[in-house]
């Protein structure tokens, strides 16, 4: 009860910085929505009245908290197809029909379609729409109306359209030309001036601001009409009394052609990958680290865009831009949406004709830059550098988008990224005979700190992500988490893409999040038994470091240790531990070496079994030269290697000491005087005291080691750690 | 048995196997036996011999399923061995047509090699299921037996429960924590039932073995063949199959998918 009443107080406090987010934001979505929905062909209003029907339901049935619904950069593409091909009162009974669809998708969890398309088809998919978007409004804002076939076209046309400008002798045309280049201008700028109080109010609504204020400039004090031709304004904003009755008579005739229900898929799948892509990005920006229903929001969604369809609206989205503002200006709970809708009404009721004064080419300025920001050509820069198939996947995907439609494109990305996957690993078979297989386990370790273990099997791409996504989805994000990827043959970028998400969601809500098996993921040597794994990602394989490694490399300069991460073949010195007695020692890599005592960490590569190779075993080892005769001896927690020890001739070793070392501890060695001389008190108490890690010694040199599996990178801290204060324990020993 | 590259390996696991089991030793060929082989297969087995080891050889024409099946019937053979195939150039092992239809019949438990090796390679980690089943009792007292005759040092007894089992799906934090709230409480009543059949084990069988028990969220069959791989036991111990159809073949669940896949070296006990 208590609770409940604290909840309530916490709303009501945060209830002032949420009104005056909601306001930022409504400031924003006044001028995006006008421009959205003229951009996508439909009334300017329509974009308005989604945002509002957007906000009010969200915030009301939604399952995220900082998110901010309305009309959606990505739909104007699918929006423009489904007005040019159905007209408006069909399209309006198609936006509707996509909202139950979402409700449904929502009901039977499906919601989550962006999960199954590869990530470099989604951004070329999101880049190709950026392109329609700028293609289109380009020559608007320069004062061209128009008509091409198609967006390709329109992309040609645009040095064309920049040429045309100097030839213009309309000086109306003229004025709205430059109204256009100085809005973009001013978006352009905005970001780079530091200033307090400009910064307050957004740049869309500077240009909405700026270009009311001129109007009235030329109306009321030059008494001049405004020197913008007519041709360049905004038309058919309808007054406050008029509102009502333009909301327009819905129809399902249509709903019997084929057309009409792909553009109901179109718009719907589109929704729905727009939506999660924003929703995964703001919560990452979440002060309250909080975990989105996204199950919740897209039945939300789906409400509002049927509500909003009904009233004369566009399909009501996840938007990411608008979301961020909100977040920023200090949004922490659903209540910002719903101020966000609030204040848009107040300026509808209010202001409705003076938004007729705003350029039309100034408007659409906001959309170029919105469009370029969409297709991103920094992007392309990434996809290439990831690899050179990534970049191959994003162009297909981007000129199918444009020349076919969105679906079409997502498609036909999905269908190339997946020819590129067989043909990399040359194994049709790997993908058809393993998809169906639960590949994923997860488990809490015992041991430890409980921390939960994933191995993924066989192959890991975007195809059967989902597995390993639910089990992910199972861990608070402040628990740790190590992957491992080891026992797959095959990981795609999406999968890369999408673990490194996680990775960043975990180190902000103070959970850990680890990646393990990679640094061997390649096709490297020509055993017959050896482990053949394809690391496509990473471009040229072994000369790119994994994310471990990095992470390796960066722990090494924290500690001022040196780093090295090349494999090394000569590993003579570790042959004359009796541990690598019957195994087979390949290499060892990922060296840390400490630069003030004589110890190193790495990565150990061998198999066991000289004849029939049992099994390719990577572990995590810690060698420390200790420069001075010890006993032969060997100290272990589970007794595991006990055989292997009394092969050797090893003999058990007790030591009585206050605690319950020997009950807790299996001892051997070769010559229990010495060795029992050499487990003093001191060093007895430091093994009782400290987290136990199997240790051998060679009469030189120790070797220090834990699980039988690569180490994460805070285990790899806890056992240098340890060996670096057992040498000091030793040393010190041995001296005095 | 067939006389292939990995006769010898496998004879000597089978005779090294009887041995540490003080069982009788009988090598099953389909086909003829010709003296040659006869002498050959003498000569592999003197070594083994010498240590006690009793054999039998028989070999009949016909069907190798039907031929085997029938002689496990006849010799009342407690243990049929079997051995593995490895994908080329892959860890990965699986079961032949003829050696998963035997074992699908065998009215005997199983031992399938998935690495049959001439040196011995000591047993040290037995994973065995812990599964709601009335079989689940005999398969961990069999485990514990083995454990003892081979010398292994441990024995993990996982419990799979079924993800549909929590019934919660996690959306948010709140639907987070019910799951695992709900979680928490399934694997508490596994492990109260594994403990339970551990505690009604005889002590000497369980005496210097460490035992360890864990639950994995997962479908059934298929993650603790997962699991025995990762932590790369020695020998996997599983409940026999309960009576097969044609659907349990299309749709495969429990052992159908470790046939499919053998993680290490399965134990079906029947």
């Amino acid at each position: 009860m208590s609770q409940k009443t604290n909840k309530f107080i916490v709303a009501v406090q945060s209830l002032p910085s949420n009104i005056f987010s909601g306001f930022v934001v409504s400031l924003i979505a006044l001028p995006l929505g006008l421009g959205l929905a003229m951009a996508s062909d439909a009334p300017p209003m329509a974009g308005v009245i989604s945002a509002i029907v957007g906000g009010i339901v969200v915030s009301v049935l939604g399952g995220s908290y900082v998110t901010i619904a309305g009309p959606g950069n990505g739909l104007v593409g699918v929006l423009l197809v489904a007005i040019s091909t159905l007209g408006l009162q069909d399209a309006y009974a198609a936006i509707i029909c996509s909202g139950f669809l979402l409700i449904i998708l929502g009901y039977l969890r499906l919601g989550k379609l962006a999960d199954f398309f590869p990530s470099s088809a989604i951004q070329g998919m999101l880049a190709a729409i950026g392109l329609i978007i700028l293609g289109k409004q380009f020559h608007i804002m320069l004062g061209n109306r128009v008509v091409l076939d198609n967006n390709l076209e329109y992309l040609a046309a645009m040095p064309k359209a920049v040429i045309n400008v100097f030839s213009y002798s309309d000086t109306g045309i003229i004025a709205a030309c430059l109204a256009g280049i100085l809005s973009l201008g001013i978006l352009m700028i905005y970001p780079k001036l530091r200033n307090k109080y400009l910064q307050l109010i957004p740049a869309p609504m500077w240009i909405v601001l700026l270009s009311i204020g001129f109007s009235y400039y030329f109306e009321l004090i030059l008494n001049q009409p405004n020197p913008i031709s007519s041709d360049y304004m905004i038309r058919g904003i309808p007054a406050v009394d008029r509102l009502v009755a333009d909301i327009p008579k819905i129809n399902f005739k249509a709903a019997n052609e084929w057309m009409f229900w792909s553009q109901v898929l179109a718009l719907a799948i589109i929704s729905s990958v727009e939506s999660l892509l924003s929703i995964k990005a703001v919560d990452k920006l979440d002060p309250n680290k909080r975990r989105s229903n996204f199950t919740k929001d897209i039945k939300a969604l789906g409400v509002a865009t049927a509500v909003s369809g009904f009233l004369g609206g566009l399909n009501v989205v996840t938007v990411i831009a608008r979301s961020s503002v909100n977040v920023n200006s200090g949004g922490n709970n659903r209540s910002s949406n719903f101020f966000h809708a609030f204040f848009l009404l107040v300026f509808i009721v209010l202001f409705s004709t003076q938004l007729e004064r705003i350029p039309l080419s100034a408007l659409m300025a906001i959309l170029v830059f919105t469009g370029y920001k969409l297709a991103a050509p920094k992007n392309l820069i990434k996809m290439f550098t990831i690899g050179k198939e990534q970049l191959l996947i994003y162009s297909i995907t981007l000129i199918a988008t444009l020349q076919i439609g969105l679906v079409a494109g997502i498609v036909i990305g999905t269908t190339t990224t997946f020819i590129i996957h067989v043909l990399t690993t040359k194994n049709f078979e790997l993908f058809t005979r393993n998809f169906l297989k639960p590949n994923v386990l997860m488990f809490q370790e015992s041991e430890g700190q409980g921390q939960y273990y994933v191995s993924v099997k066989h192959f890991c791409t975007f195809v059967n992500f989902f597995r390993l996504k639910a089990k992910l989805d199972n861990v608070p994000e402040t628990e740790v988490v190590i992957v491992d990827l080891s026992l797959c043959e095959f990981v795609d970028h999406t999968v890369m893409d999408s673990l490194s998400a996680y990775q960043e969601l975990f180190e902000k809500r103070g959970g850990r999040f680890e990646v393990i098996g990679l640094d061997t993921l390649s096709a490297d040597s020509s055993h017959p038994f050896a482990i053949r794994k394809l690391v496509p990602f990473s471009g040229l394989l072994n000369q790119n470091l994994t994310k471990r490694q990095i992470a390796l490399k960066s722990l090494s300069e924290d500690y001022d240790h040196d780093y090295l991460a090349k494999r090394i073949h000569k590993v003579g010195f570790l042959e004359s531990f009796i541990f690598f007695r019957s195994k087979h020692l390949n290499y060892i890599h990922n060296l840390i070496k400490s630069k003030h005592e004589p110890i190193t960490a790495f990565d150990v590569n061998f198999s066991e079994g000289e004849f029939i190779a049992k099994e390719v075993v990577n572990t995590t080892m810690v060698h420390i030269y200790m420069q001075r005769q010890l006993p032969v001896f060997t100290l272990d927690k589970d007794g595991f290697l006990l055989r292997l020890y009394g092969v050797a001739g090893f003999k058990n070793i007790s030591i009585s000491s206050p605690g319950d070392f020997s009950k807790r501890f299996y001892l051997l060695g070769e010559n229990p005087k010495d060795v029992k001389a050499f487990f003093n008190k001191t060093v007895v108490h430091f093994f009782e005291s400290n987290p136990h890690f199997h240790i051998e010694s060679n009469g030189k040199n120790l070797l220090v080691f834990g699980k039988e599996r690569t180490a994460s990178i805070q285990e790899i801290t806890k056992i240098i750690n340890f060996a670096s204060r057992l040498y000091q324990v030793i040393q010190n020993e041995q001296d005095t | 048995m067939a006389f292939s590259p990995n006769l010898k390996a496998n004879l000597y696991e089978g005779a090294r196997l009887a041995q540490f089991l003080e069982a009788k030793l009988v090598l099953i060929h389909v086909g003829v036996l010709s003296e040659d082989n006869r002498a050959m297969l003498h000569d592999m087995l003197t070594v083994h011999k010498k240590n006690g080891l009793e054999y039998d050889v028989r070999c009949q024409m016909g069907n190798p399923v039907e031929v085997i099946l029938s002689t496990v019937k006849e010799a009342l053979i407690d243990l049929l061995i079997l051995g593995a195939l490895q994908r080329e150039n892959f860890f990965k092992y699986y079961l032949g047509s003829i050696a998963r239809q035997i074992t699908r019949r065998a009215g005997c438990s199983v031992l399938l090699l998935i690495k049959p090796s001439v040196d011995r390679v000591p047993c040290e980690h037995i994973v065995v299921n812990g599964l709601a089943d009335p079989k689940t009792e005999k398969t961990i007292a069999t485990a514990f037996s083995v454990a003892k005759d081979l010398g292994a040092r441990k024995i993990t007894i996982v419990e799979e429960i079924r993800q549909e089992e929590v019934a919660v799906s996690v959306d948010d934090d709140r639907s987070l924590r019910r799951s695992r709230i709900v979680k928490e409480r399934l694997k508490h009543r596994e492990e109260s039932r594994v403990n339970n059949i551990i505690s009604n084990l005889p002590d000497h069988i369980k005496s210097n073995i460490q035992i360890q028990s864990q639950s994995i969220f997962g479908k059934r069959g298929y993650s603790i063949g997962h699991y025995a791989q990762v932590v790369r036991a020695d020998l996997l111990v599983m409940n026999g199959p309960v009576k097969m159809t044609f659907w349990d073949r299309l749709f495969p669940h429990d052992i159908e998918h470790i046939l499919g896949e053998l993680p290490t070296d399965v134990l079906i006990v029947q």
